[in-house]
């Protein structure tokens, strides 16, 4: 049996994940970035390895993804995670025909085909609001963990406006607010409402169409969600691993060429 | 068409011979400054050099001096004098690139380029107006405006001009270039010759009948020439040297070189060096990112990616691409004439472009578009997302939105185009295996 992996190695994060013969998740892992990016995702495929047990000799193909793709040494080949995140979404959600992808610092609106084809997508262009950054500033603001955000925004019930659209000056934004005595969870559910705006701009850029699949590291944050589907009037396909979408995206990639390649040799020796 | 020349001296001559017109064009510009001999300021949209060249006057193009600071990677020398001196960032390159030049006494990577004495324009852009009005301050010279009326939003569903308005507004363009001979007159101490007007004329019009052989040969599959790479080049060529006979020569020649690489299917990407098989076929909507002008080809052509037109050999080529020819037995009517249809169709190139995307998509087999929307001008990056819409909903292709810039590296990211455009290539190359998969399927399911 063979197996497949796909690595992303995004700004923040980097995931692993190992699929089987069938594209089932087997193990997967997900590490901070940092500065030595060929390292994490050195570290991140083999606890995906662990996590599945799997010995890395079994592992057929690996596809690298994300901003840091060439730097995955040990991969067999590089697709731009667009490309991944709408392979993973179509996997997960078949009836897939929208996909938003919120990272650390990219947001990508993408349409798709069923199969996950991707038919157009646009992203965020130079800012990073819109993006998980921003929720990283306005938590640094707050002096609070970001896991917290979510929770901390859901109890919001008259949120203010946040008018700049700039990360960096989210921090003095959220500041001032607290400065005229608003909650805390109302301003965080101004900001949350910021990014979804910024996010169904691009979605609209593309059109809107089907069912929307939401991935990326945002979708932990169960206030996003739930602002998005306010805002859009539609629920969102989010799971468990909508995390790992990217990564996931890429492994079935890796099982596509290992499965191509025992095509080419099965028609080599004029088996097919 | 017999071809005479060796293939070895044949194929790439269009670039090579295109270099060197340009540099001695450039050279006789820097002799123009020592001499201290007049120069006309033109604008590659209705640039009227014909009228200027019987007066044998200098022409200078600032915008093709401002992108050669780009190309030859000295533009932020450039860009940034011209902020010290109080313009914003946001500022069209361009105008900031020749505002520097002009501070630095004419000095260019190519050359000298010299003063104005005059400046000849259109209202083809907002930003001519202005711009013309920077030199008319430092120098104290003319600057002589045609006003040339717009096509009435005809490609948006209005009505369009009739037969009337366009012989109404030929008229009014004619007597504006009458009052244009005048000044001339006045500036130069010499009389309008109108025979050598038509020569020149005559000249045009063989370099525009060439012109137009050259973009239709890049129906061709493969194609012969990359419209953003060489196609750059024989832009300027068409604005610098139009109405002259090492002009028309020029692109009578391309003309050979571009039939022959099309008889044998040669492929633009082989004089690149790049094997990548079958071609991705593209159009290309905007100005090139010239801050990183090579790499930014390369970033399309690893992956296969040919441009077989753009909207910028159709906006900046003077009205060369138009199925216009100047009656010689009525120079100056017909130059009016020419001048109105030049502009009209550059504003609509750029405004209005959608329906000319969707026929070229037909004409050249078009694969994708690509988008390339930039900070310093409004006027070429104005309703792109409203264009790539309704291609996208017209025809099954796909489309491509980067944004960079064509003077200001500081808003040029080489990692997130690259991302991006990566991710074009890796959808069109997934519709192709899908094509072809369907194709392979087709004979076997479709009934004896």
């Amino acid at each position: 049996m063979a197996w497949a992996a796909g690595v992303d190695v995004g700004s923040t994060q980097t995931k692993a994940v190992v699929v089987d013969e069938k594209g089932v998740i087997t193990g997967r892992s997900l590490l901070p970035t940092g500065a030595n990016v060929v390292q994490a995702a050195e570290r991140a495929f083999r606890e995906a390895l662990r996590a599945g047990d799997v010995h890395e000799e079994d592992v057929g193909f690996v596809v690298g993804t994300g901003y840091g793709r060439y730097r995955v040494e040990f991969g067999d080949t590089q697709i731009t995670e667009i490309v991944c995140h709408a392979r993973g979404a179509a996997q997960m959600f078949p009836a897939t025909e929208t996909v938003l992808d919120m990272g650390g610092q990219d947001t990508k609106a993408i349409r798709i085909r069923p199969g996950g084809d991707v038919i157009d997508f646009c992203m965020n262009d130079k800012c990073a609001a819109g993006t998980g950054r921003f929720l990283q500033s306005a938590a640094a603001a707050l002096e609070l963990e970001l896991e917290e955000l979510g929770p901390t925004a859901l109890r919001g019930q008259r949120p203010v406006n946040i008018s700049t659209t700039c990360t960096v000056f989210a921090e003095s934004e959220v500041l001032s607010w607290l400065a005229r005595g608003k909650k805390i969870e109302d301003i965080l559910l101004g900001v949350h409402r910021s990014i979804a705006s910024r996010s169904i701009a691009l979605l609209r850029r593309v059109g809107i169409e089907g069912e929307i699949t939401f991935t990326g590291g945002v979708t932990l944050n169960e206030a996003m969600v739930s602002v998005l589907e306010d805002m859009l009037h539609t629920p969102l396909n989010v799971s468990e691993e909508s995390h790992y979408m990217g990564a996931l995206g890429a492994a079935l990639f890796a099982l596509e060429r290992i499965q191509k390649g025992r095509e080419t040799a099965a028609e080599k020796e004029g088996v097919a | 068409m017999t071809i005479k020349t060796s293939p070895d001296e044949l194929i790439g001559r269009g670039a090579r011979d295109g270099g060197l017109l340009f540099r001695d064009w450039f050279d006789s510009l820097t002799r123009a400054a020592q001499n201290d001999e007049q120069a006309a300021y033109v604008f590659v949209m209705g640039s009227l050099h014909e009228i200027l060249l019987t007066f044998d006057l200098h022409t200078v193009f600032p915008e093709i001096n401002s992108l050669q600071t780009a190309v030859r990677r000295v533009s932020d020398e450039y860009l940034s004098l011209a902020e010290d001196q109080g313009f914003s960032p946001d500022v069209c390159g361009y105008v900031k690139a020749d505002y520097a030049l002009q501070l630095r006494g004419g000095e260019h990577p190519m050359g000298t380029i010299p003063k104005p004495s005059i400046a000849v324009l259109t209202n083809a852009c907002n930003t001519y107006l202005k711009w013309g009005e920077i030199w008319e301050r430092m120098y104290g010279i003319p600057m002589v405006t045609v006003d040339v009326p717009g096509t009435r939003g005809m490609s948006r569903g209005g009505r369009g001009p009739t037969r009337e308005d366009m012989e109404r507004d030929r008229r009014y363009v004619e007597h504006q270039l009458r009052e244009l001979i005048g000044q001339l007159e006045t500036l130069t101490g010499k009389t309008f010759d109108i025979d050598r007007l038509r020569e020149v004329l005559d000249l045009t019009n063989r370099m525009g009948r060439a012109w137009r052989e050259v973009l239709k040969l890049n129906r061709s599959s493969p194609a012969v020439f990359d419209a953003m790479m060489e196609g750059t080049i024989f832009l300027g060529v068409a604005n610098a040297l139009r109405g002259t006979e090492a002009g028309a020569k020029y692109f009578e020649d391309l003309v050979e070189e571009m039939a022959y690489k099309s008889l044998h299917g040669i492929s633009p990407l082989l004089d690149h060096g790049v094997d990548y098989g079958k071609e991705h076929r593209l159009i290309f909507v905007g100005v090139p990112c010239y801050p990183i002008f090579r790499r930014f080809y390369q970033l399309f052509s690893e992956w296969g990616g040919v441009f077989v037109s753009s909207t910028y050999l159709w906006f900046a080529s003077g009205g060369l691409n138009l199925d216009y020819e100047y009656d010689l037995s009525r120079p100056l009517e017909s130059l009016a004439e020419g001048v109105l249809l030049g502009v009209q169709r550059a504003g609509d190139s750029m405004l209005f472009h959608d329906r000319y995307l969707i026929e070229a998509i037909d004409e050249f087999g078009a694969d994708g578009v690509v988008y390339h929307p930039i900070k310093s001008c409004r006027t070429v990056s104005t309703g792109l997302a409203d264009s790539r819409r309704v291609v996208l909903a017209e025809r099954d292709v796909l489309c491509l939105y980067i944004e960079s810039d064509m003077m200001d590296k500081r808003v040029v990211s080489e990692a997130q185009l690259k991302n991006r455009i990566d991710a074009f290539f890796e959808g069109l190359d997934s519709r192709r295996i899908r094509k072809a998969r369907a194709d392979e399927a087709a004979p076997a399911s479709s009934p004896a």
